[in-house]
């Protein structure tokens, strides 16, 4: 399950992929079969090498907690994550993530969660770290360090719930449908460059950010030597990873605002920053000098969801599907309006939103 | 003497995986049938794909991608919004959409005619080409996305940007009729000269330009009960290569 040797020599990850995501404006609880049946509905999209959900909201009773979702090969990685854990976290609780036997998935990993935050005393080499870098930390050091064990959620009061199979099918896996959230994102994959793995399915996340993509990051080198001098490893041998990693440095870390990194992503052309105002010339002008090596190329339709909102973006280009959907308190995203209507039959209104412009609705508080 | 009544035939693809829907349309096809009802369409990929002859559909619902690709001469209703690829490579007939279209609509459309009622996605035409008596005709009711018309070698793309959901939106996005260098595209209104594409440019219509447009608005306004009249009450603009090969020095200049 770890990258296999050499996986630099993947580059990137070319999907055909289809991505589903719904948000309940008012903190209203969805359930699970909301997005299973939207990604069923599109099955075709993916090939069966990769499916996932992220979903928000889902653990009330241990919200002020960091959840961390592990994923071990085999008894040894879940041993030695699991000390390494206890040396760097006070864990509340810990128990493994239910899952069922289905016909369909074969040769799952190991599932563990923890719900935990940071200990005062902690090994001398993450002391003093702010909370959240602390928990970044942490979450590379398992991923980097420990064969065969991989975190892939850690953030609070939500989780991601992913594999290879088909989206349905890892549901079924994960329980998927036991669980109720306000806000959920979920893809299907088609791997075409990459092999399908269980920690390079989609949903890709790092804190409470969760990211699913249909596309390719071309630009996937330049984004991630930039993210190595920042800090971040990209070890799961897939595209998407850099912008989890990107959302984490630009949003949290640099303080922009979701709509300027959605800038950063896919920024204006030339061409049209030529046409700008001066003061938005200058912007566009400054933010495409210091962000050169964060923007995106390449053909995406994006949803990130975290504890604000639900976010959607397309490339600036529009080289993948993406529509938007509302009804009452709720906004859909979604490769396809079919995966909505079988949700949602009646809509008040559905409209594809403009290449690089993002669409992003929040959360009441 | 045998009698033949038409009779409808009316399918429900409620839960139903595009194959088997699309398997018992084809058996009807070859049992005779020639117009079809089909309701709670959801999805649905392929629909009247590859189809030949005088087919009548009536669509309730969403159909998927690719309706009615590499049709030639079915006609056929969509009662809703359609998804991406509609008349894919189609050669001839008609689709009328009585909503909004997805991306590439029209793809490579070598004859027949599209009708959308309201907004489409981005790179709508692209490819279309005429050949002899074909000439591929696509109506957008209300705004596009980028790339209208990309590389069109032929036919008519006529954008009215009136019945739109997103009023700030400009009526076409950049970089329309890119690498064009045959056909038109007509449009209602004025395009500001950045959205064209290089080599392109716009002028007012000609008389002979307005006969072809009102032919198609009439035919338009029929189909989607729409106030034809108020669709002239605009003037139109017309969009063409400067030249007739506007590439041709491109790679091997001469």
């Amino acid at each position: 399950m770890k990258a296999p040797e050499r996986y630099y020599d993947f580059q990137k990850d070319i999907s055909g992929c289809g991505v589903f995501g719904v948000i309940d404006t008012k903190r209203g609880l969805i359930p699970g079969q909301v997005p299973i049946d939207g990604m069923a509905c599109m099955h075709d999209r993916g090939n069966g090498l990769g499916g996932g959900f992220a979903a928000y909201g889902i653990y009330p009773e241990h919200a002020d907690k960091y959840a961390l979702h592990l994923m071990c090969d085999h008894q040894q990685a879940l041993t030695s994550a699991r000390e390494l854990i206890l040396k760097y976290f006070e864990v509340e609780h810990d128990e493994p993530i239910p899952t069922r036997q289905t016909p369909v998935i074969s040769n799952p990993p190991l599932v563990w969660r923890y719900f935990a935050t940071p200990r005062a005393d902690c090994p001398a080499d993450c002391q003093g770290l702010p909370e959240e870098d602390f928990v970044v930390a942490l979450v590379m050091k398992i991923n980097t360090t420990v064969p065969g064990a991989f975190v892939f959620s850690s953030g609070k009061n939500m989780g991601a719930f992913k594999g290879v199979g088909y989206p349905e099918d890892i549901a079924d896996f994960f329980r998927v449908d036991e669980y109720f959230a306000y806000l959920w994102t979920a893809h299907n994959r088609f791997p075409t460059n990459t092999p399908g793995w269980w920690g390079g399915a989609h949903p890709f996340t790092l804190l409470d950010w969760s990211i699913v993509h249909n596309g390719e990051i071309s630009s996937y080198g330049i984004n991630r030597r930039w993210l190595c001098e920042n800090d971040y490893l990209c070890t799961m041998m897939t595209d998407t990873e850099v912008v989890a990693y990107e959302l984490d440095l630009l949003v949290r870390k640099h303080g922009l605002s979701r709509r300027m990194a959605s800038k950063v992503f896919a920024p204006p052309f030339w061409d049209e920053i030529e046409r700008m105002p001066d003061k938005e010339r200058n912007l566009y002008t400054a933010l495409r000098m210091t962000y050169g090596s964060g923007m995106l190329n390449g053909p995406f339709a994006i949803l990130v969801g975290n504890k604000d909102g639900l976010w959607g973006l397309n490339d600036r280009i529009k080289l993948r599907p993406l529509l938007v959907a509302e009804q009452g308190d709720k906004v859909f995203m979604s490769s396809e309006e079919s995966a909505v209507r079988t949700v949602c039959p009646q809509l008040d209104r559905v409209w594809m939103p403009k290449a690089g412009e993002p669409v992003i609705v929040d959360l009441e508080a | 003497m045998s009698t033949t009544t038409t009779s409808t035939a009316v399918l429900d693809a409620t839960g139903q995986y595009y194959k088997e829907f699309n398997e018992q349309i084809r058996e009807l096809v070859r049992q005779g049938v020639t117009e079809f009802r089909l309701d709670n369409v959801n999805g649905q990929r392929y629909i009247a794909t590859g189809l030949e002859g005088d087919f009548i559909f009536e669509i309730n619902g969403l159909p998927g991608q690719d309706l009615a690709a590499f049709t030639r001469g079915a006609r056929i209703r969509v009662n809703g919004n359609v998804q991406d690829g509609v008349g894919n490579t189609m050669d001839d007939g008609k689709i009328v959409v009585d909503g909004m279209g997805g991306d590439v609509v029209g793809y490579a459309m070598r004859g027949g005619a599209i009708y959308i009622r309201t907004d489409v996605g981005y790179r709508v035409g692209i490819h279309m080409k005429s050949y002899l008596d074909r000439r591929p005709t696509i109506v957008i009711g209300g705004k596009a996305g980028d790339f209208l018309g990309e590389y069109m070698a032929g036919g008519i793309i006529l954008l009215l940007g009136m019945f739109s959901d997103k009023s700030d939106a400009p009526i076409t996005g950049r970089g329309l009729g890119t690498g064009m260098h045959g056909g038109v595209i007509y449009v209602r209104g004025n395009v500001p000269e950045h959205q064209l594409g290089p080599g392109l440019r716009s002028r007012p219509v000609t008389p002979e330009d307005m006969q072809v447009i009102e032919g198609i608005v009439r035919d338009y306004a029929t189909e989607l009960n729409l106030d034809a009249e108020e669709i002239f009450s605009e003037s139109f603009t017309k969009i063409r290569p400067f030249s007739h090969r506007p590439y041709g020095n491109m790679y091997v200049p001469t």
